[in-house]
């Protein structure tokens, strides 16, 4: 029967561990930047959240609906909004720049530059964007 | 031989979400959080928005759009608090929050887009 490895017996002392500073992402940009895109979920959250609270609104009736977009108008609202925003721009930027290095992508042996892999992503977030504007925006 | 975990079906839900995170809450949150409020562009009515999210293609599109981002977010959110605060020993305590809050948010859509 054999011991869990990190348990002392006597012929396995007890690993020597450092211990890591809570603050560890903070001592560098690198692990700053990362911890500030792993963060950008938070903002994901949030945003799914708004648009639960304004679907409920449109639910409830024209009242509501005002209502929510006046709140949406308090400044605190506002300042958050535009918090989240850029987390959000974070989190897609963040996230089409993975693609290449996730999928190597070859063409006639030769490694495709990053930028080109990435790019279809761009066009496809410009596409998907002026699209749902122009459902939301477009005159009846 | 270590035992099977379901890791994978969790992060296929988190890539999945990120992807339509990445493409898609962007454009809503820059409208509805940001250039309505300051008033940048005129917002729809309450009847027009209101026809658009009653459209069967729209409640399936919304479904969407308020459940696989809330997945990408539990996921993310519980390697960072586990990383970032060193706090693995409450494994659980975190899986049900993140999990258990995503859920919740895509019981609350599917309700909302069946009730609209």
């Amino acid at each position: 029967m054999s011991a869990p490895a990190h348990s002392p017996t006597e012929f396995h002392p007890r690993w020597y561990r450092e211990r890591v500073s809570t603050y560890w992402w903070m001592g560098s940009w690198r692990y700053l930047k990362f911890i500030l895109r792993e963060l950008s979920c938070v903002a994901v959250a949030w945003s799914v959240g708004m648009t639960l609270f304004l679907l409920r609104a449109l639910l409830r009736g024209p009242d509501a609906y005002a209502h929510f977009m006046h709140r949406m108008q308090a400044p605190g609202m506002i300042g958050l909004n535009l918090i989240a925003f850029t987390f959000l721009l974070l989190h897609t930027v963040t996230w089409f720049n993975l693609a290449p290095r996730a999928i190597p992508v070859r063409f006639g042996g030769r490694r495709v530059p990053e930028f080109m892999v990435a790019a279809p992503n761009y066009v496809a977030w410009v596409v998907a964007s002026v699209v749902v504007g122009w459902f939301i925006l477009r005159k009846p | 031989m270590s035992k099977p975990s379901n890791e994978g079906f969790f992060w296929l839900l988190f890539s999945a979400g990120g992807v339509v995170a990445a493409l898609l809450i962007p454009v809503h949150a820059f409208l509805f959080g940001v250039a309505f409020p300051l008033g940048w562009i005129q917002p729809p009515t309450y009847e027009k928005l209101l026809v658009l999210v009653q459209s069967p293609l729209a409640k399936l599109y919304l479904l969407v759009l308020c459940s696989l981002p809330l997945f990408h977010w539990a996921h993310r959110f519980r390697f960072t608090l586990y990383d970032g605060l060193q706090v693995k020993h409450l494994n659980e305590v975190i899986f049900a929050f993140c999990y258990g809050g995503a859920l919740l948010g895509t019981v609350a859509g599917l309700y909302l887009v069946v009730k609209l």
